[in-house]
C-alpha cells in the first residue's frame, strides 16, 4: 500500500517534471529550432548532375511549392549535399506525435523525397520493397506495418 | 511456391506463399538450388532481432539460377549459376564504391526503423526482418534479387554448388573479421566461435600469414573439425581459463589479433550468463556479449578486437577501461561480402578455402523446422544444415 502511494506520488512527480519541462522557454525555442530544421542527404554525384540546369529531381519536384530546398558540393569526394524543408508550419509536441503516426507530418514526406530522390540519382531508380508484405495478418505484425511504412519518412535525416 | 517462414519466437512453418516478382528494372529472379542456415538465423529465432512479421521467409546465404530477368540487368542473364550476397548493395552509392557494401545508402526501402535505433541506416539484407528492409529470404524456391549486377557472382565451372553456397556469407564474413581485424604475417589470432563463421574466419587468417591461429568453442565436433579442416588450434573454454591460456601460449603478450564470431546469445561456463540472460529478459539489455568482453580482456595492448558475431542493441558491463587503458582498436561490421567473393570463389577453386564440410546435414526445404532445431541445439554434430527446395 505504502508503496503504491510513493510510487503514484513519485509518478506524479515526473508528470509535473515533465509538464515544467513541456513549458519551458527554453523546450518550446528548441521545438522551433527543430520545426525549421534542414532535412539532409548526401549524393553521391556532383551538384550539376544532382540539379541540372537547377531542375529538381522528381521526387522533390512533386512536393512543389510546399518545400524550401539547398544544394551544395559537400567536402571531400562526398558529392552534394541535398537539403529540403516544409515551408507550412510542422506539428510539435503531441500534436507531433500523432502526425508521425498518421503519416500527416510533412517532414515525413520531404524525408522520404530526399532519399528517394538519392536513390534515382545514384542508382537509376527507387529500390522498391517486397510485396506483399507478409501473408499472415496478426497485431503484432500490424505494428511492424506501421512501422514499415514511415520508416521512409522517419529516422535521423 | 514454398517457403520457410518465421511465425515467432522459436516457431517456423513451412508455407505456401505467392512467387517473387520484379519489382525494379534492375532486379531478377533466382531459383534457388541451396540456401543453409546461419547463426545470425537463430538470433531472429529466439525474438533477439526486432521488426520480424508472422509470415516472414527466413534465409540469407543461398546460391542458385537466374530463371529471369529485369530489363536493366546488364551482368548476368537468365541459365547464370550464381552465389547471391547475403547483402544487398546498390554498387553506385559512396559507400559501396568504397568496398563497405553493408553500409550501402540505397538497399534498405524502410530505412527509418535502423535509422532511429542506430543513428545511421546500413544495407538491406536477405530474410532479416523489416528493419533490413523486409526483403523475402531465400529459404523458398524462388527469391528477388534486387540489384542482382552486384550482388551475384557466377560460379565458376569446376566449382559445385556445396563448395560455392559459403562464399555467400560464411566465408566473407570470416575474411572480413580477418582482413579489416588488421592480421598481417606473423600475428598470433584468437577466434571466438567455431561455427562457420568462426572456422572461415580462423582460414582467413591462415591464408592472411597469421603465424598461429588459435580457435575457441565448447563443442568437441567442432574443434576437431577446426583442427582437421581449417588447420587452426583450438581451446574448449568449459575445459579451462581462456585468457590464462592464451597468455600462456602467447608468451605472456596476448593475441594481436581477436576475432568474435560468436554474437548475442554467447554461452558460458561461469555466472555471466546468468546475469546476462536475467538482464535479457527483463528488458534491461538486449544483447549478451560475453565473448566480446573476454576478447578485449584477453587482447595485447595495442592490439585489435573485431566484432563479427552481431549485435542488435545495448549491452551491459562493457569493458571500456581495458579498452581505452590498452588502446585497443574495436571494429565491427556486418559482411561486405560484394568486396571478398570473387577472390573467395578463386580460393575455393584452388582448394586453398575448404567450406564444404561445414554443411554436415542437408535435406529438404520440407524438413526446415527440424534442419533449425538440429542447428540451434547443435543436436547430431550439426554445424550447417544446408536446404534444396528442388530435391
Ligand atoms: N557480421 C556478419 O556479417 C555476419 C554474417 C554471418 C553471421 N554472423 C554472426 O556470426 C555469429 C556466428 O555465426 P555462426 O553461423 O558461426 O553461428 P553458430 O551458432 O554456428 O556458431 C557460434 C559458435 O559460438 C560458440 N560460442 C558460444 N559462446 C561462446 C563463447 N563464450 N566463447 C567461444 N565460443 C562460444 C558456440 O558454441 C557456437 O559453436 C552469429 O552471431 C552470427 O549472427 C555475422
Ligand atoms: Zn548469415
Ligand atoms: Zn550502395
Amino acid at each position: 500500500m505504502k508503496r503504491a502511494v510513493l510510487g503514484a506520488m513519485m509518478l506524479g512527480g515526473i508528470g509535473l517534471g515533465v509538464m515544467r519541462w513541456l513549458n519551458s522557454r527554453q523546450t518550446k525555442a528548441r521545438a522551433e529550432r527543430e520545426a525549421s530544421r534542414w532535412l539532409m542527404v548526401t549524393i553521391n554525384r556532383r551538384p550539376d548532375e544532382v540539379v541540372p540546369d537547377g531542375r529538381l529531381p522528381e521526387p522533390l519536384a512533386r512536393l512543389g511549392e510546399t518545400i524550401e530546398v539547398q544544394v551544395r558540393e559537400a567536402p571531400g569526394d562526398r558529392g552534394t549535399e541535398l537539403g529540403a524543408r516544409p515551408v507550412t508550419p510542422v506539428p510539435t509536441g503531441v500534436e507531433e506525435v500523432m502526425a508521425r503516426l498518421a503519416g500527416e507530418d510533412p517532414r515525413q514526406a520531404v524525408r522520404t523525397a530526399l532519399r528517394e530522390s538519392k536513390c534515382l540519382i545514384e542508382t537509376g531508380e527507387v529500390l522498391r520493397p517486397d510485396e506483399p508484405p507478409t501473408t499472415r495478418p496478426t497485431p503484432t505484425g500490424r505494428l511492424v506495418d506501421l512501422a514499415s511504412q514511415r520508416a521512409g519518412g522517419e529516422g535521423r535525416l | 511456391m514454398k517457403a520457410l517462414t518465421w511465425q515467432g519466437v522459436n516457431e517456423l512453418s513451412v508455407e505456401r506463399v505467392p512467387d517473387p516478382r520484379i519489382l525494379n528494372a534492375q532486379d531478377a529472379i533466382v531459383k534457388v538450388r541451396m540456401t543453409t542456415t546461419c547463426g545470425s538465423d537463430l538470433h531472429l529465432l529466439g525474438g533477439y532481432i526486432p521488426a520480424m512479421r508472422a509470415g516472414d521467409v527466413i534465409g540469407h546465404e543461398f546460391l542458385g539460377e537466374v530463371v529471369e530477368t529485369g530489363p536493366e540487368v546488364r551482368r548476368h542473364r537468365v541459365g547464370d549459376r550464381v552465389v547471391v550476397c547475403s547483402i544487398i548493395g546498390c554498387g553506385r552509392c559512396w559507400h559501396c564504391e568504397h568496398d563497405m557494401w553493408s553500409l550501402c545508402e540505397n538497399s534498405n526501402p524502410k530505412p527509418g526503423i535502423t535509422d532511429m535505433m542506430w543513428g545511421g541506416t546500413t544495407a538491406g539484407i536477405f530474410g532479416y526482418s523489416h528493419a533490413m528492409g523486409g526483403f523475402k529470404g531465400s529459404h523458398a524456391e524462388y527469391v528477388r534479387v534486387p540489384f542482382i549486377d552486384y550482388s551475384a557472382f557466377t560460379v565458376p565451372d569446376g566449382v559445385d554448388d556445396l563448395n560455392a553456397l559459403f562464399a555467400s556469407d560464411a566465408a566473407p564474413t570470416g575474411w572480413m573479421g580477418a582482413d579489416l581485424g588488421g592480421v598481417r604475417p606473423g600475428d598470433v589470432v584468437a577466434v571466438w566461435g567455431c561455427g562457420g563463421v568462426g572456422q572461415m574466419a580462423a582460414r582467413a587468417a591462415i591464408l592472411l600469414g597469421a603465424d598461429r591461429v588459435i580457435a575457441i568453442d565448447r563443442y568437441p565436433e567442432r574443434l576437431t573439425m577446426t583442427e582437421r579442416h581449417i588447420g587452426a588450434e583450438t581451446i574448449d573454454y568449459t575445459r579451462t581459463d581462456v585468457i590464462a591460456e592464451l597468455r600462456e601460449r602467447t608468451g605472456g603478450r596476448g593475441p594481436d589479433v581477436c576475432i568474435e564470431a560468436v554474437g548475442l546469445e554467447a554461452d558460458s561456463p561461469g555466472p555471466q550468463k546468468i546475469y546476462d540472460k536475467a538482464k535479457q529478459r527483463l528488458g534491461l539489455e538486449q544483447d549478451r556479449p560475453i565473448a566480446v568482453r573476454e576478447a578485449i580482456h584477453a587482447c595485447r595492448t595495442g592490439g585489435s578486437v573485431f566484432v563479427l558475431g552481431v549485435f542488435a542493441g545495448m549491452v551491459d558491463k562493457f569493458p571500456l577501461g581495458a579498452l581505452m587503458n590498452k588502446g585497443l582498436t574495436l571494429r565491427g561490421a556486418q559482411q561486405h561480402g560484394q568486396r571478398y567473393i570473387p577472390k573467395l570463389l578463386d580460393l575455393i577453386s584452388k582448394g586453398e578455402l575448404r567450406t564444404a564440410h561445414l554443411a554436415t546435414h542437408t535435406m529438404t526445404l520440407d524438413e526446415g523446422p527440424r534442419g533449425y532445431d538440429m542447428f540451434k541445439n547443435k543436436k547430431d554434430g550439426c554445424v550447417r544444415a544446408v536446404f534444396r527446395p528442388w530435391a
